[in-house]
């Protein structure tokens, strides 16, 4: 495991994955999603609405480090928001 | 409908934890890698997200996307229509099939480098019969030198190398198109366009979206041929993506920026692979409805 | 009718001349190779072919290559047999993005993972071992083998299973006895598609290993760089690089055409 270099920040975040893994898989066989159309131009289920969240959060992080100097704070903020949309209305 | 029964993670699971051990240990690595200056095995700085700043700002990093998406897109705008076309003028049976087949595959099953070692035999002017042919025509070919001949030859050694995959893939599409519809395009009289556009094309669909799937996912992470043939020059004309993140990795051992970068390219490829994967499902579902 | 085979046939030779070039070359020697340029050998020689197949560092890589491909064709297909199965057969909770997830893996770049790669199996203690390069390759040989199988499982009808059931066999022995030889030629065609991938990959190959298991293709890289151009070598070794991969397709030349017409691949 040394080898593998961990650092509390990634560790935090793996488990953070982990933990939305599990909820949602709970969350799955309490009550099924059921497929929609939203904004999104594909029918989408929960689990799929996550990724595509999750997915666009990354490229919003990445390009607010990418192209601003300011605080990676605020980065993380409007990927959030925007992961909240999509999981929303997508 | 299939029936819902989640005793088959049983089945699927052996396949889960293989592919786990060697791909989601690396990712977890990769990532800590990533935020980390790391100096030595005790020595360790968090970084936050610097690495990522820099690579994500470093000019080469640029040229080497750049020349990776025209090098995608230029290969697969040749290899698919060509690839059609093999696929079109195969015989359906017998052993001239069997035959063309066989010469076709071929370079499917040659090694990445050992195809890298033809083109370097076969390009050179002095003892190869391309290098020597060209030269004979009167061009100044080599590529050693010159960058465009170089970027060409590796060009036409993905096309060589890729092309018989979307051939066997087409002609498979095209084998299961039943007789009767070219029997009804006959009576109709439809002409040659037609009968491809609306029989050929619509059954191939499918086989071609992986096709293009494979092909694009494999030449975006092109490592070996133009590694063989020049070692990404000259200058960095053939340096793509891997060879880049290689470089960078193994021989100047910057762990930080190298894991910052997979990561980048990681996500590359996750959108990449999402938009064909969602393609292909819209297409087979489209299959099975009509 | 004409025409249409004349650009194939032109094709087929742009496809063949590179590699009847080399073949061409591993039957001269050096001095021909360099000295004269000749379409085809005039002193005709095997010294090429005899130096690769009495050194043991060169015959070895050979070995090595065939164990680790051996072994991962065998335990691709073997996992992906029942997990393809699950597929095409039932839906389960998070099929759908297990599967993306597999297919990722089949398209993520070997280079992102070459460190971890180096450092977990040296940490497992198998570095340079083939089962090392073996494991590794199955990071994209599993989820194409699960993709192809998994077509031809669905052209399967299933009324087959619920017949074979209501029979009584057992899953295990309805697996193994009934539907394994229905799909035989998907097994075919998987066992050639991940015979061809890891043949031919060569960065994992050559990370992964140092001396015992080290892959012809990696024994080949290193001899360009250090003993300058021995051409006649180079092009043998590649030669008989080809070899294998010919033999293989030789054997499913039937069936690549109607297998990938009934999987999905």
């Amino acid at each position: 495991m040394e080898w593998m270099a961990w650092t509390p920040t990634v560790a935090y975040f793996f488990s953070a994955v982990g933990v939305m893994l599990l909820g949602m898989t709970i969350w799955q066989i309490v009550s099924p999603s059921i497929p929609r159309r939203g904004f999104l131009p594909l029918v989408t289920t929960r689990g799929d609405r996550l990724f595509l969240g999750l997915l666009s959060a990354a490229y919003i992080s990445l390009a607010w480090t990418g192209l601003t100097d300011m605080n990676q704070w605020y980065g993380t903020a409007i990927a959030f928001t925007v992961l909240l949309i999509v999981m929303r209305w997508g | 409908m299939k029936p819902i029964n989640n005793k088959a993670w049983l089945l699927v699971l052996p396949v889960v934890l293989c592919v786990a051990f060697s791909a989601v240990i690396p990712l977890m690595t990769v990532v800590n890698y990533s935020v980390q200056d790391i100096l030595s095995p005790e020595q360790k700085v968090f970084v936050g997200t610097e690495w990522f700043k820099t690579v994500l700002r470093d000019p080469e990093l640029h040229g080497a996307l750049l020349r990776q998406i025209i090098f995608s897109a230029t290969v697969l705008a040749i290899e698919i229509p060509l690839g059609i076309m093999l696929a079109l003028a195969l015989p359906a049976a017998g052993w001239r099939s069997s035959l063309a087949l066989v010469l076709l595959a071929m370079p499917l099953l040659i090694p990445q480098n050992v195809v890298g070692t033809i083109w370097q035999i076969y390009g050179r002017t002095d003892i190869g019969l391309g290098g020597v042919a060209l030269h004979a025509l009167g061009t100044e070919y080599n590529y050693a030198s010159n960058s465009l001949h170089a970027w060409l030859t590796v060009v036409v050694m993905d096309v060589w190398h890729w092309t018989p995959l979307i051939a066997l893939l087409a002609f498979a599409g095209l084998r299961a198109i039943p007789e009767a519809y070219y029997q009804a395009a006959r009576i109709d009289g439809a002409s040659r366009w037609a009968v491809f556009r609306y029989i050929q094309l619509p059954k191939m669909r499918g086989v071609l979206l992986i096709g293009l799937l494979l092909r694009f996912m494999d030449s975006f992470m092109i490592y070996t041929e133009p590694f063989v043939l020049t070692g990404g020059g000259p200058g960095n004309a053939t340096t793509f993506l891997s060879q880049y993140l290689t470089q960078k990795a193994v021989g100047q051992f910057d762990l930080g920026p190298a894991a910052a970068f997979s990561l980048v390219y990681f996500l590359i490829i996750l959108l990449a692979c999402f938009v064909f994967y969602t393609l292909l499902q819209q297409s087979q579902s489209a299959d099975q409805k009509g | 009718m004409k025409k249409r085979y004349f650009g194939l046939v032109l094709y087929l030779v742009f496809a063949i001349l590179p590699i009847y070039w080399m073949l061409n070359m591993s039957l001269k020697t050096n001095e021909e190779i360099t000295g004269v340029f000749s379409l085809w050998p005039h002193q005709l020689t095997f010294a090429n072919f005899r130096t690769i197949l009495t050194d043991p560092a060169w015959y070895g890589g050979y070995i090595n290559s065939l164990i680790y491909v051996g072994i991962n064709t065998v335990l691709s297909v073997a996992v992906a047999l029942p997990a393809a199965y699950a597929f095409s057969r039932y839906q389960f909770l998070g099929d759908k993005h297990l599967f993306f997830w597999l297919l990722t893996n089949r398209m993520s770049p070997p280079a992102v993972f070459l460190l971890p790669f180096f450092q977990l199996y040296s940490s497992v203690g198998l570095f340079d071992t083939h089962i090392a390069v073996a494991m590794a390759h199955m990071l994209f040989n599993v989820p194409l083998a699960v993709w192809i199988l998994e077509g031809f499982m669905s052209g399967i009808p299933r009324e087959i299973d619920e017949t074979a059931y209501i029979d009584g066999y057992s899953f295990p022995r309805f697996f193994l006895r009934i539907f394994i030889p229905l799909i035989g030629a998907g097994i075919g065609v998987t066992a050639f598609f991940c015979f061809m991938f890891s043949w031919v990959e060569l960065l994992l190959a050559r990370t992964l290993t140092s001396v015992n298991a080290k892959p012809i293709v990696a024994i080949m890289t290193r001899t360009v760089s250090a003993a300058g151009m021995d051409w006649g070598v180079l092009a043998a070794a590649g030669v008989l690089t080809i070899v294998p991969g010919a033999l293989v397709i030789w054997f499913v030349r039937n069936y690549i055409a109607k297998g990938f017409a009934m999987g999905r691949v």
